[in-house]
């Protein structure tokens, strides 16, 4: 458990990707299986063992100390699991390296072979055998407590360095194993073959373009090409095989329990690259719904009835990878859209359809409809070489996203934090703010991108000099209608939003530009924002 | 006599009536005994200070040699006299210097202990538990969840991280007085020799520990001028935390921040302050050193001050120890 721990603290504490990054490939290149494996599938969040909830850990600790006490520690703690695990009375000198502590795969497999009702008296007897940081992570780990804030792509990253391959073979492969993956590090290591993916409906790595750069026109024929919107939805691949359905994320994430309205829609046998949207209810067909209708369906483990009724989701198909056993994606593109219009024509038309090619004959036709897009949840246009196969990651000259312009306002900044490792000693994250009345601004957004560095170091002189307040790593700013600090803040769409103060939030926002110059009182309203809302919408 | 009679809290601090004198007073006084040279315990600005020689040198080097209208060196053990009331000092291996203060009148003593730590510090004399009527304890980490793990252990953490990452500066926080050094000699006694590069605020304690008899080894001063930024790839960088938000810590290769801090036990505490790597050494006594301590003296009263209060004074009350909390003002954390 103590290794386990080490690596939660390490993980928990390290900003840096990189560092991440090397910390699991030291972890999987020194710690056996299959101790590994188990721990891999804990910080996937993939580790199935009956949980012990929190009234159990209360129940615990009464048992073993002053409530009085306990409630104390616990009201300058504020985590259960971290007051229960620090204070946890000791029956002996537990030291570090002491040999009978419990091992990860000792209280998995333990676990995995017990009843919920058993899980609270197994773990009142391990605690007794661990130290602190042990006892931490054996709570974290019965209560399914882990916020690691790390993305299924940084752990597969992290294996496939590990294993020297590419990220898109481990990707390809996820879906159809099972912890602790032995015989995916036997793989990795060299010491067996590769895993067949034994789990249906696989996810495919999928083909990313980049931005268009003004440059490229000149380079690039538009005979060559095909164009389609690009809508502001969320990239998703739908993927049926042998009566398995499965939505996962362009990162491959499985997804399919958020969306059961679509997921029971689809009925066929083969893989499609498309974009999840959700619709406005209509008497047959779809009416796309904007960014805002969209956002009711995100972020949500289950989705209620109503939600379903309200917001009914529906995927707007790019291309076809897979049709029953034979794999497209070595096709070219207009090949396989050919085939994906055939295809989609025989599936539910409210839960299915095609995106809408453009027509075009030059570049500059096309600048004009991506100009005139005909609704607001279209953020520009994709562009795709009509001979390019589909190929994982991010190949160069193949296909290209030319957003629409961004939105662009005026805000004031009000508070900055520290950086994180080459920014760390600078204060490079700001939250800026609209004026909701004279004299009161209200925050409106984040941005910690779209400057120099030598912008940064000024902004930086700016916010240690005009500091009003400090909380921790958060300074606030100075900013009132004459002294203050004016962003033009660039972002790609804006919609309301219940949980923030302002009641918008804003998509993608950056600083486009500093104005030095700019008096804040001349900075924008938020009413200004919200006609923006209303514009979109 | 009541025990009131001999030690009473007031706003400038502990005041003993009979002998007219002040303990750790916040404000300047005419009479004052000093238990240790940390900035919330000595001020400067009194008449008359009493306090062991190496606390008077701390306050020198600290507030300039004049920083009291008198001062007067307490040996330890040694008995003086203060009109009605006799006073001791005893080791409290908290910092250098650092001493418990035993005030005694007509069979009643009452020791007040400043801050403590009873396990041992290669820079500082060890904690010795003096029997008394009553115990006046700090309660900085009295909470059942400080306990603080054994410091060598901690510093093999800090050595493992630094070669694990041998193209980052690990810089490491410490209070200038009592935890640069400690952290410093225990860096060496886990035979680490090289270089240590130390921020300016820590250089002139560093020497008088030295100056003292506690070897620091080689330290350099942190500055540009020692070397190019990627000179400090792989170094051990100590400074006092409040320099890491700063300019100062740009000049260093991808740092990396710790801070050794009883603190840092909590998780939410670190991540406050953007810590990388948390070590958990304090020069304070944790949960059970303070339990163990009230245990061994056996007072016949227990006085909590500064800190945790309400926890220890119930702790107290559970094994049936007449215990108070003690209301002053002024103390802060300095030095953990
Ligand atoms: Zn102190």
């Amino acid at each position: 458990m103590n290794r386990f721990a080490d690596l939660l603290d390490m993980l928990a504490f390290t900003p840096s990707r990189n560092a991440k990054l090397s910390l699991l490939q030291d972890y999987f290149r020194t710690v056996p299986d299959p101790e590994r494996g188990y721990a891999l599938a804990a910080i996937a969040r993939d580790l199935d063992i009956p949980a012990v909830k929190p009234a159990q850990l209360r129940e615990l600790i009464a048992s073993r100390m002053d409530a009085e006490l306990f409630g104390y520690s616990y009201d300058y703690v504020g985590d259960l699991a971290e007051t229960i695990a620090l204070a946890w009375p000791e029956k002996a000198d537990i030291r570090p390296g002491r040999n009978d502590a419990p091992g990860l795969a000792e209280v998995v497999e333990t676990l995995q072979a017990s009843s919920r009702r058993e899980g609270p008296g197994l773990v009142e007897a391990w605690l007794d055998r661990l130290d602190p940081p042990g006892r931490y992570a054996l709570l974290k780990l019965v209560t399914g407590g882990f916020r690691m804030g790390l993305s299924s792509r940084l752990i597969k990253q992290a294996l496939a360095a590990f294993g020297k391959v590419e990220v898109n073979e481990i990707e390809e492969l996820w879906h159809g194993l099972t912890p602790p993956y032995a015989d995916l590090f036997a793989w990795l290591e060299g010491s067996g073959p590769k895993p067949v993916n034994a789990g249906a409906a696989p996810f495919r790595p999928v083909m990313l373009s980049h931005a268009i750069d003004a440059r490229d026109f000149e380079k690039l024929d538009p005979a060559d090409f095909a164009a389609e919107w690009k809508w502001d939805g969320i990239r998703v691949q739908a993927t049926s095989e042998r009566g398995i359905s499965r939505l996962y994320t362009r990162t491959g994430d499985d997804i399919s329990a958020a969306f059961p309205d679509l997921v029971d829609a689809i009925a066929f046998d083969g893989a499609l690259d498309g974009e999840l949207l959700v619709a406005r209810p209509s008497g047959g067909g779809i009416e796309t719904g904007s960014f805002s209708d969209l956002q009711q369906r995100l972020n949500r483990k289950t989705v209620t009835a109503r939600q379903l009724r309200d917001h009914p989701a529906f995927f707007r198909a790019y291309d076809l990878l897979q049709d029953g056993a034979e794999d497209l994606r070595a096709a070219p593109f207009a090949g396989r859209r050919l085939r994906l219009e055939a295809f989609v024509s025989g599936l539910n038309p409210e839960r299915f359809d095609c995106s809408e090619m453009l027509a075009f004959d030059s570049w500059d036709e096309l600048a004009a409809r991506r100009a005139d897009p005909p609704l607001a949840v279209i953020e520009g246009v994709m562009i795709k070489r009509k001979a390019a196969p589909y190929l994982p990651g991010r190949p160069k000259g193949e296909w290209f996203k030319w957003k629409r312009d961004p939105f662009l306002i005026d805000a004031v900044l009000m508070y900055a934090q520290r950086g994180h490792g080459k920014r760390s000693g600078f204060y490079s994250d700001y939250t800026f703010g609209v004026w909701r009345e004279p004299g009161e601004l209200v925050p409106v957004g984040k941005a910690y991108f779209g400057f120099t560095d030598e912008e940064l170091v000024a902004i930086d002189k700016y916010v240690r000099n005009n500091t009003i307040e400090r909380f921790g790593p958060v300074r606030s700013v100075r900013a009132g209608p004459d002294t203050g600090l004016v962003f033009e803040v660039a972002f790609e769409g804006i919609a309301r939003s219940s949980r923030h103060k302002s009641g918008v939030a804003m998509r993608f926002p950056r600083i486009n530009r500093l104005r030095w110059d700019k008096p804040p009182g001349e900075a924008d309203r938020l009413e200004t924002l919200e006609h923006m809302i209303d514009g979109v919408e | 006599m009541k025990p009131e009679d001999l030690l009473i809290p007031r706003r400038e601090g502990l005041y003993c009536p009979p002998g007219d004198f002040f303990i750790d007073p916040v404000r300047g006084v005419d009479r004052a005994l000093i238990t240790h040279g940390h900035a919330d315990h000595a001020r400067a600005g009194h008449g008359h200070v009493l306090a062991t020689s190496e606390t008077l040198d701390i306050m020198a080097i600290r507030y300039g040699a004049d920083h009291a209208g008198a001062t007067q060196a307490a040996g330890l053990g040694e008995t003086i006299r203060i009109g009605d009331v006799t006073v001791t000092f005893h080791p409290a291996g908290h910092v250098l210097g650092s001493a418990q203060i035993a005030v005694e009148r007509d069979g009643m003593r009452i020791v007040a202990s400043g801050d403590y730590k009873p396990r041992p510090d290669p820079t500082c004399a060890t904690f010795e538990p003096v029997a008394c009527d009553v115990f006046i304890t700090e309660a900085t980490f009295a909470l059942p969840v400080f306990r603080h793990p054994d410091a060598a252990d901690e510093i093999q953490r800090l050595l493992r991280s630094v070669s694990r990452n041998p193209e980052r500066a690990h810089l490491v926080g410490v209070y200038s007085l009592g935890k640069a050094q400690r952290v410093i000699r225990l860096i060496r006694d886990a035979g680490y020799h090289r270089p240590l590069y130390i921020h300016g605020a820590l250089q002139k304690l560093c020497d008088y520990y030295e100056s003292q008899g506690i070897a620091l080894g080689d330290l350099r001063p942190a500055t540009v001028d020692a070397g190019a930024k990627g000179d400090f790839a792989g170094a051990i960088v100590l400074g006092p935390p409040s320099a890491f938000g700063d300019k100062w810590a740009r000049r260093f290769p991808d740092p990396l921040v710790s801070f050794a801090s009883g603190w840092m036990q909590v998780r939410a505490r670190a991540r406050q302050r953007g810590v990388e790597l948390p070590l958990v050494i304090s020069d304070h006594a944790d949960w059970d050193e303070l339990a163990d301590t009230i245990e061994t003296v056996a007072p016949g009263e227990v006085w909590v001050t500064h800190g945790r209060e309400e926890a220890l004074v119930r702790w107290c009350a559970m094994h049936g120890i007449p215990a108070k909390p003690l209301h002053l003002v002024g103390y802060e954390d300095e030095g953990d």
